[in-house]
């Protein structure tokens, strides 16, 4: 076989690869643009008169205009616990990760160690005591209790990522700082915050991401008032398979920002997906 | 000159920025995991019921933990654990190095198409478990459609006792493959050219250069995305709980759905923080692999 034909082989199949990934995505999208009649349709249409019923159904109340939908709540929901949740873990996971890198602590790899186990154990194990921690302080269904565990959970995460940033910023740079008279405080804000941007902006991003898509502490933790959209998207199938294009146009609003940041961070997405341990 | 010394000794000292700096996350980890997990295993070896906050937990010592081994459910999850776990993870495995190997040429759109293949693991398990749910729908979906010619009847993929579980494998792998692509083309990347044009040299065969060039050179990197995807694949329970509930019967049900039945639809809190202390000694015997494995990648690189 020559070298030529082997190439268009290869790139065939990449295309084949390429068509079965998204498939499901355009699947869904699609879906969230039909009529009912041609949700249903056997065979399935590929071909359709686009609607936006779906979308309006999911955002405004009948009769009412723009108001908040329980599905539009429940997005603000989303969008509030991922942003301060994130701002909160970035904080702390920067200084943390600060000190792990310049500092020398006493049984600093079993810390690090620990910091990241918290981050692999199994959400519904930790939810049972959390649940029960929460209805004893009265967090149970509120935004800063879904807030505060999801800090705790990316903030291990981002200790790690950052922590490899960190350690790629020249010591020299802080030392000459310090020799012209900056506190460590100082020098940390002033000299090393700056080269950490780029660092701290990708990590955001991966917590962003994973507090947008958690589910299992969200499904137990909260019932309406500080709902996020991943246990309220599901629980609309129950009430019969008419609701499909409504949930399919929720899944499109959902994902969509995921599938954007997926876009502008795809250089970091090796590091993210390995904390930290593979760079590109 | 004296100013400066004035600030510095103002300033804090390295060992108080330091502190300041470590303490708010450990205490956050310790408040937030630690303490939790230090109740519940008090809770482990008591009669509670969590929806009966009425009824003070009954101390019953080593109950939960014997009930545990002989409960024939428990096996039965364990088991369709396990067989998730190789499945999902042996054709994540396959599948994601396969396109890896197809990828790693130099062509037109490469990034383009690579972040496109990547996008299916950044999204939102639940919500992926949910639209499969329309995909696989054995009246209207699209699956059934594509493969109808040859199967000739509608597959209820995800409500039949033989397909529900490959169906669940099918989903993942659909969403986890491209973790397995991401990290063995970066192993593949990382091969040094000269070592393929030395074997070019002596005209060694694809084969052999596959076998004794690439893969000892991205084995640790392969075994890390193999234990990072096990341990996630063992604890697997949003995509499962959106997609069938554990179902139909309890074929799908893995460890994480019968731990979540037991606690928050059947209450029975005690004898469901024993199963968490078991499933915690398991993951933590993983992940203290992984990241023993990941230091030491790390400190390679």
């Amino acid at each position: 076989m020559n070298g030529r034909l082997k190439r268009t082989l290869a790139l065939t199949a990449v295309g084949v690869v390429l068509v079965i990934y998204l498939l499901p995505i355009y699947w869904i999208v699609a879906t969230s643009f039909k009529e009912y009649g041609d949700i249903l349709a056997r065979p399935p249409r590929f071909l359709f008169v686009p609607t936006l019923r779906n979308y309006a159904a999911l955002f405004l109340l009948p009769g009412q205009g723009l108001q908040a939908t329980p599905f539009a709540a429940r997005l603000l929901n989303s969008v509030i616990i991922a942003s301060f949740s994130t701002v909160l873990a970035i904080a702390l996971g920067t200084m943390t990760a600060y000190a792990f890198s310049r500092f020398r602590t006493r049984g600093q790899s079993d810390w690090l160690f620990f910091i990241l186990s918290t981050r692999m154990l199994p959400p519904v194990v930790v939810v049972i005591p959390v649940f029960l921690m929460y209805r004893a302080l009265g967090l149970f269904d509120t935004h800063v209790g879904l807030i505060m565990l999801y800090t705790a959970f990316n903030v291990s995460f981002a200790v790690w990522l950052l922590k490899g940033f960190m350690d790629e910023i020249p010591k020299e740079y802080e030392e000459a700082a310090l020799v012209d008279g900056y506190s460590r405080l100082q020098a940390f804000v002033r000299v090393v915050l700056p080269q950490a941007v780029a660092g701290i902006a990708a990590t955001s991003v991966f917590c962003l991401i994973s507090a947008w898509n958690e589910f299992a502490f969200a499904l137990v933790l909260t019932q309406r008032t500080a709902q996020t959209a991943p246990p309220y998207i599901p629980s609309v199938v129950g009430s019969g398979a008419t609701e499909w294009g409504r949930i399919a146009a929720g899944t499109v609003a959902f994902l969509l920002p995921v599938a954007i940041f997926t876009f502008i961070m795809r250089k970091h997405l090796l590091r993210g997906a390995t904390f930290g341990a593979l760079k590109r | 000159m004296t100013v400066t010394l004035a600030r510095r000794r103002r300033a804090l000292s390295d060992y108080q920025v330091k502190m300041l700096f470590l303490m708010p996350t450990l205490l956050l980890l310790v408040g937030m995991n630690v303490f939790p997990l230090i109740w519940s295993l008090h809770l482990s070896f008591h009669d509670y019921a969590a929806d009966m906050p009425g009824r003070p937990p009954r101390a019953v010592g080593v109950a939960n933990y014997t009930a545990l081994l002989h409960d024939p459910n428990l096996w039965r999850n364990f088991q369709v654990t396990a067989e998730f776990v190789v499945l999902a993870v042996a054709a994540q495995f396959l599948i994601g190095f396969g396109v890896a190997l197809l990828l790693n040429r130099e062509f037109k759109g490469k990034g383009l198409i690579t972040t496109l293949i990547l996008l299916p693991m950044m999204l939102s398990p639940a919500v992926v478990g949910l639209f499969w749910k329309l995909i696989l729908d054995p009246n209207w979906g699209l699956l059934d459609f594509l493969i109808r010619p040859v199967t000739h009847a509608s597959v209820p993929w995800l409500t039949n006792d033989r397909t529900a579980l490959p169906a669940l494998v099918m989903i993942d792998t659909w969403m986890w493959s491209p973790f397995m692509m991401l990290i063995s083309l970066a192993g593949l990347n990382a091969v040094p050219r000269h070592l393929y044009e030395a074997a070019e040299v002596d005209r060694a065969s694809g084969w052999f250069k596959f076998r004794h060039i690439t893969l000892p050179l991205i084995a640790p990197l392969l075994l890390l995305a193999l234990i990072f995807r096990t341990m996630d694949a063992f604890k697997l329970f949003d995509m499962v709980w959106v997609a069938t509930e554990g179902g139909p019967g309890d074929v799908t049900k893995t460890v994480s759905v019968g731990l979540y039945v037991q606690a928050f639809r059947e209450w029975r809190t005690g004898e469901a923080c024993a199963l968490a202390y078991v499933l915690l000694v398991v993951i933590i015997a993983l992940s203290s692999l992984y990241i023993r494995w990941l230091s030491r990648i790390r400190g390679e690189a």
